[in-house]
């Protein structure tokens, strides 16, 4: 039996505004509220409003036949709870039929998972919290930013917990392989991968209302046909595109709500269901792993990186951008993080492409890719500035290594909790045992014997807990003055309690 | 063809221009021109086109001797050509200033008694036109207006008029009733108007009132640089890391050039960040006045004004620069971006150049925006990726903006006025 997978995208991106470079140090606000709020309240009616009606329509009309995954970036969600609450409302309605599931991605929209793991993570981690919050569902699978994937990604989000992923179904990747599978990993097979089939998606997405268009105009039963005619074995089609195809790109004048609405009925007829991403990962089998060494994404012909980081400029800002990551997420200063996020915004980044002919000449509030460039560069400036004045300016490398110390000695007193809980355990079981004991024989000589040892344990593990304590904080001292200010009372707020807990726990 | 300028002896862009014109033309099989010029040198470069100096036509009929003809200017012109041209004169111009061989002296400059120049021109175009073969007239800017439209009444022949600028661009609006009056009366009389940009093209529709279907946007192009020339403008700048970042203006210090507001955005630039200076290269009316400006604006420690510069020396500023800015009011075309561009200088122009309507490579501003143009200096010389990307393809798109395609185009123009094709 045919599935379809329909997945819908919500991400806006917040506007910056006009930064000269005069106002570097002098102005901190960067973002055109004007534009933020028109453009989302704008995208809201003619688009998400309509289009997400329509789904509580076809949930209400298929009931528990018609499925669909959604996925909101952090960015989309503040400004529509800020400026256009009535989609959230639509979505929590959607949810509560049960046929939507929310998927997980980036919060920034940005680019962390090619260029900052740590960053990476916690932005996924923070996602998902927001939308088990407002939606009460964990999501288990994963998208990134711009269905951008690779082997390394794939590895990182495996490991992270999720069962799948959804990818491009690129020809440079695939070959001659059909996207109408279910691929894996190939560096953990517990990372499901499924497709998107570019061709069908963009019939709709982009092609619908296109006159030119050897197919327009195109109706539901023969887009149900198209589906239901691929080889038998072929057995999973996944449509993902943007929710603001349904409205925006297609404008609702063509009819596109229409197509959608009859397109369950049409698909019925045919023998075809609907699944959303994580039925799929616990249902079907993986037919293969897939090798993909470099990033693919889901925008222009070539489906790769281009369309971001395909000039000099565009790699710089990135570069730039991302040498800060480190220090904004160890400061934990809440206004820096929140303006991280939104520079990351991988349509910042699209406004400086210079590719001739990418999708959507879109650009904003510039006129071309220089002054994109120039106006984000000069907000870096002034955000780069407030990071060295929370952090006076050092050497990344030595930041990292600390950075790495850190890490280990974290790593280390994990590893001692383990081991204290273990001999606690084991304490507790001795304790148990001997309780057995007493009651049956109720002799005092044995008491002392298997005691003796897990005092023992306890009291090494309270030494041992101890000097790691004490070499943390000296270390980090020694090694770096100012910067390791902050970070190096971490350390020791984090050793300090675990060490307690130690002695603590040796006591009883 | 009818030009006041020629290469090497240029005032303006008018020359090169015409040059170039002249030679994508040549490149053309079956083409020949005739390039008429007020006052040759004799080292102009002859190899692709034949050139008459007005200042040798005789317009008075004198019986000179073959040697003598051949002594006093036979490196300009051959006394065959200038018996032949001496058959041709149309009227008694005895009442004119005439020298021994019967011909009226041209400065080839811009003096005050232009308008006089301008008539003079015409007068001996006549002569020229009734001797010489050909089938197009192609006459550039408004001081050969009247001799293209002399000439086509003696032959006949279609008239093309090249329109490099236009009063309006000089002035800023305030028009010249007498160089408007020559300029609309060689637009109304020419069969094809070329104008050097969409912009151009659009003031001498509602300007001058012509016949959207006759004006046909032409844009100019650049040379390839002189191998030497390019060799030297790459020899790097010794630690151009430690040295100060020059941001160039080049051109006449004139309203039509907007000097005022490269000084503005200078200032702008220089309150915020060090390591940057400005020169303002050229000469022209508001020199003085940009002189005072700077000192006023307390920036004069960093802002230059090296004069006039020419030939070699433009190339020994490109190469020293490390921006280019040319923030015209109104530019016809421009074409010293597209030179800098040629050297490696990434250039910020103004969006009312008519260069701006075929480059991408470069950054565009309005003239009047010194917030934008600060801004885009600032970031040229701050952000290295930005600068390099600019330099590249910049420098990879003015090569492909060649003459050669430019004659192609006008060759076009020309056989569809004559009906050929």
């Amino acid at each position: 039996m045919k599935t379809v997978c329909l997945y819908f995208e919500i991400h806006q991106n917040i506007h910056l505004k006009r930064y000269r470079f005069f106002d570097i140090g002098t102005d901190h606000y960067y973002y055109d509220d004007y534009e933020n709020e028109r453009s989302i309240q704008e995208t809201a009616e003619r688009s998400y409003v309509p289009a997400l009606q329509a789904l509580l329509e076809m949930a209400g009309r298929y009931g528990s036949y018609f499925k669909c995954a959604i996925s909101l970036s952090g960015s989309a969600i503040e400004l529509l709870e800020r400026y256009a609450p009535q989609v959230l409302d639509l979505l929590s309605q959607l949810n509560e039929t049960g046929c939507v599931e929310f998927l997980a991605e980036p919060y920034s929209h940005g680019f962390s998972s090619m260029t900052n793991r740590e960053t990476f993570r916690e932005e996924v981690k923070r996602l998902c919290k927001k939308i088990k919050t407002l939606f009460g569902k964990e999501p288990k699978v994963f998208r990134n930013s711009c269905l951008i994937y690779s082997d390394e990604i794939g590895q990182e989000v495996a490991d992270m917990g999720f069962k799948g992923m959804l990818a491009e179904g690129a020809k440079h990747v695939l070959g001659w392989k059909s996207p109408h599978f279910v691929y894996h990993c190939n560096r953990n097979p517990k990372l499901k991968l499924l497709l998107r089939d570019p061709s069908l998606s963009e019939d709709i997405s982009y092609r619908f209302n296109d006159s030119s268009w050897s197919e327009y105009p195109l109706f539901a039963d023969t887009y149900a046909k198209w589906i239901a005619d691929l080889p038998e074995d072929e057995q999973v089609v996944n449509i993902f595109m943007e929710l603001c195809a349904l409205g925006i790109f297609q404008p609702l004048s063509s009819n596109i709500l229409e197509f959608m609405k009859s397109l369950p009925e049409q698909l019925k007829e045919r023998g075809v269901v609907f699944s959303t991403p994580s039925e799929i990962c616990s249902k079907m089998k993986s037919a293969g792993e897939l090798n993909v060494a470099y990033p693919t994404s889901w925008v222009d012909e070539e489906r790769d990186l281009s369309p971001w980081l395909g000039n000099d400029m565009q790699r710089e800002a990135l570069d730039k951008l991302y040498s800060l990551a480190d220090r904004v997420r160890i400061g934990n200063d809440k206004r820096l993080k929140q303006d991280f996020d939104y520079l990351q915004a991988s349509n910042n980044f699209r406004f400086m492409s210079t590719k001739a002919n990418s999708y959507g000449g879109y650009r904003g509030i510039y006129d071309s890719p220089y002054d994109a460039f120039t106006n984000f560069m000069n907000i870096l400036g002034d955000f780069n500035s407030r990071i060295n004045n929370l952090y006076p300016e050092f050497d990344n490398d030595e930041l990292n290594s600390l950075l790495t110390t850190i890490k280990n000695q974290d790593e280390e007193l994990e590893r001692k909790d383990k081991e204290i809980e273990k001999l606690q355990h084991l304490l507790g079981q001795l304790e148990e045992m001997e309780g057995g004991f007493q009651k049956a024989e109720a002799k005092p000589v044995p008491e002392a014997a298997p005691a003796a040892p897990a005092k023992k344990a306890a009291s090494k593990a309270k030494a041992e807990a101890k000097p790691a304590a004490k070499k943390t904080t000296p270390k980090a001292k020694a090694e770096a003055k100012p910067a390791a200010k902050k970070a190096a009372p971490k350390a020791k707020a984090e050793a300090k309690p675990a060490a307690k807990k130690a002695a603590a726990k040796a006591k009883k | 063809m009818f030009g006041w300028e020629f290469p090497p002896h240029i005032l303006g862009g008018l020359g090169t221009a015409s040059y170039g014109i002249t030679k994508g033309l040549a490149a053309i099989p079956g083409m020949d021109i005739t390039f008429c010029i007020p006052k040759p040198w004799g080292d102009e470069d002859k190899s692709f086109m034949n050139i008459i100096g007005m200042s040798q036509v005789p317009v008075v009929w004198k019986d000179v001797s073959r040697e003598y003809v051949e002594q006093r200017i036979g490196d300009k012109m051959s006394p065959e050509l200038y018996y032949a041209l001496r058959d041709h004169i149309y009227a008694d111009f005895n009442y004119r200033q005439t020298d021994d061989l019967g011909c009226i002296e041209f400065s080839g400059k811009y003096p005050d008694n232009l308008q006089e120049e301008i008539n003079n021109y015409s007068i001996v175009a006549g002569v020229i036109a009734r001797q010489q073969e050909y089938d197009i007239i192609h006459a550039h800017d408004w001081l050969t207006y009247p001799a293209g439209i002399h000439a086509k009444q003696v032959s006949g022949k279609p008239l093309v008029i090249h329109v490099h600028a236009t009063d309006f661009d000089r002035s800023r609006g305030r028009v010249n009733p007498t160089v408007y009056g020559i300029e609309k009366d060689g637009m109304d009389h020419a069969d094809c108007i070329m104008c050097v940009s969409e912009l151009t093209r659009q003031t001498v529709i509602n300007h001058y009132h012509q016949d959207p279907a006759k004006c046909v946007a032409m844009h100019n192009a650049v040379y390839p640089l002189d191998p030497e020339i390019k060799e030297f403008v790459d020899i790097p700048i010794e630690n151009a890391a430690e040295r100060d970042k020059v941001v160039t203006f080049l051109g006449r210090i004139t309203m039509q050039k907007g000097p005022e507001y490269f000084v503005e955005a200078a200032a702008k630039v220089l309150s915020r960040t060090k390591g940057i200076r400005f020169c303002m290269a050229g000469s022209g009316d508001m020199m003085n006045q940009m002189i005072d400006l700077v000192a006023k604006k307390g920036i004069a420690d960093k802002f230059h004004f090296p004069g006039f510069m020419k030939g070699h020396q433009v190339f020994e500023a490109f190469r020293e620069s490390y921006v280019y800015v040319m923030p015209s009011v109104s530019e016809p075309f421009g074409i010293s971006p597209l030179e800098a561009m040629q050297c490696g200088v990434p250039s910020i122009i103004s969006k009312q150049s008519g260069c701006a309507e075929i480059l991408t490579n470069c950054v565009k501003t309005d003239y009047w925006d010194i917030d934008a143009m600060a801004d885009a200096i600032y970031a040229l010389c701050t952000y290295h990726s930005y600068h390099h990307y600019l330099k590249e393809e910049g420098r990879k798109e003015v090569d492909q903006i060649t003459w050669e395609k430019v004659g192609e185009r006008i060759n076009e123009c020309y056989l569809r006025c004559l009906g050929w094709n």
